[in-house]
C-alpha cells in the first residue's frame, strides 16, 4: 500500500510538470507580442520594457505554482 | 527523493538547499547561525562594500567601482520614479535595499559550494510579507477607506462590479504568495538543474555534453538572477503605486 502511495506521489509530480507548457506559452506570447509591437514602433519600445517584465512575471508565476505542487508532492506529502 | 542507483549515478539535486548549522550538528533554532545566515551576512557585507566603501572617494569623475554603484542607484531610482511617480520616491530607500539584497544574495549563491538564501521560501516569504503588510498599511493610512476602491472597478458595468471585486480581492491576497514563490522557485529550479546536469558528468560518455550544458545553464542563471531581482523590485513598485493611487 505504501508503494502505491509513492507511485501516486511520483506520478502526480510528473503530471504537475505539464503546467510548464502553459507557462511557456504564456511567456512566449508576452515576449512575441512585445517584439512585434516593438518592431512596428521602435521608439516606444524602451518605455515598455518594465511592462514586459511584469507581464512575463505574471505569466511565469503560474508555471512556478506547478513546480511548487511537484515539490510539495515529493517532499511534503 | 531518488535513492542511490546501482550504476553509481547518484542524484541529490535538492541537497544543496538544506539549512544546516554552521557549528556542530545541533537542532536549528531561531538564533542558530546557519549557512543561510552566513550568506545573507556576506551579501549585506558585499552591498556595504560596493555602496559605502566603493563610493568613499566621492570623485567627480568616478572610478570603476563608484560608477557601478552610481549605475545601480540610478537604475533603481528611475524604476521607482517611472512606476510609482514622484510621490513614490519617498519609499525609494526600501526598494533599493530589497533590490540590492536580492541581487547580491542571488549572485553570491551562484558561487560554487555557496548557499543561496533566496532559494528558501522562508526568506523570500518574509521579504514578500513585509512588502504586502507595508503596502496594505500604507494604503489605508494614505487613503483611508478610499483604498478599498482598488477592489471596486468603477470603469466596469455596475452588474459586473461585485464579481470583479471578488476576483480583485483574491488576486490581492495571492500577491505575497506569487511574489515570494516566484523568486524562490526560479532560483531553486535553476540550481537544481545545474546539479542534475552535474550528476550526468559521472558517466564518461556523457561528460562533455554535461559540461557544455552546465556552462549554458550557468549563463542562463546569471541572467535569471538579475531578472528575478528586477522583477521582485518592480512588482514592489507596482504594489506601492496601487497603495498610493488606488483608484482604478
Amino acid at each position: 500500500m505504501e508503494n502505491l502511495g509513492q507511485l501516486g506521489q511520483y506520478l502526480g509530480a510528473g503530471l504537475a510538470c505539464i503546467g510548464m507548457a502553459g507557462a511557456a506559452m504564456g511567456v512566449g506570447n508576452v515576449a512575441g507580442n512585445y517584439l512585434s509591437g516593438a518592431l512596428r514602433n521602435p521608439s516606444a519600445a524602451a518605455s515598455q520594457t518594465a511592462t514586459l517584465f511584469i507581464g512575463m512575471a505574471f505569466a511565469e508565476a503560474l508555471g512556478i505554482f506547478s513546480f511548487l505542487v511537484a515539490l510539495l508532492l515529493l517532499f511534503a506529502v | 527523493m531518488a535513492t542511490e542507483e546501482a550504476g553509481g549515478l547518484a542524484f541529490h539535486p535538492m541537497e544543496q538547499f538544506e539549512v544546516a548549522p554552521l557549528f556542530g550538528d545541533g537542532p536549528v533554532s531561531w538564533y542558530t547561525p546557519t549557512n543561510a545566515t552566513l550568506w545573507m551576512a556576506l551579501s549585506a557585507l558585499a552591498i556595504v562594500g560596493l555602496l559605502v566603501v566603493g563610493t568613499r572617494g566621492r570623485a567627480i569623475v568616478p572610478n570603476r567601482v563608484q560608477s557601478i554603484a552610481e549605475l545601480l542607484y540610478g537604475m533603481v531610482r528611475k524604476m521607482v520614479e517611472d512606476v510609482t511617480g514622484k510621490d513614490g520616491l519617498k519609499y525609494f530607500p526600501y526598494v533599493m535595499t530589497l533590490f540590492c539584497f536580492i541581487l547580491f544574495a542571488n549572485f553570491l549563491g551562484l558561487l560554487p559550494k555557496s548557499f543561496s538564501p533566496t532559494s528558501q521560501i522562508a526568506i523570500t516569504g518574509v521579504l514578500a510579507a513585509l512588502v504586502f503588510v507595508g503596502v496594505t498599511v500604507l494604503g489605508f493610512v494614505k487613503n483611508g477607506a478610499h483604498f478599498l476602491g482598488l477592489f471596486w472597478v468603477s470603469s466596469a458595468p455596475l452588474a459586473l462590479r461585485p464579481v470583479l471585486a471578488v476576483i480583485e480581492l483574491i488576486s490581492y491576497f495571492v500577491r505575497p504568495v506569487s511574489h515570494s514563490i516566484r523568486l524562490a522557485g526560479n532560483i531553486m529550479a535553476g540550481h537544481a538543474v545545474i546539479k542534475v546536469f552535474a550528476a550526468f558528468a559521472a558517466v564518461a560518455a556523457l561528460a562533455p555534453i554535461s559540461i557544455l550544458a552546465i556552462v549554458a545553464v550557468y549563463g542562463l542563471e546569471v541572467l535569471v538572477c538579475l531578472i528575478q531581482a528586477y522583477v521582485f523590485t518592480i512588482l514592489t513598485c507596482v504594489y506601492l503605486k496601487d497603495a498610493l493611487h488606488p483608484a482604478h
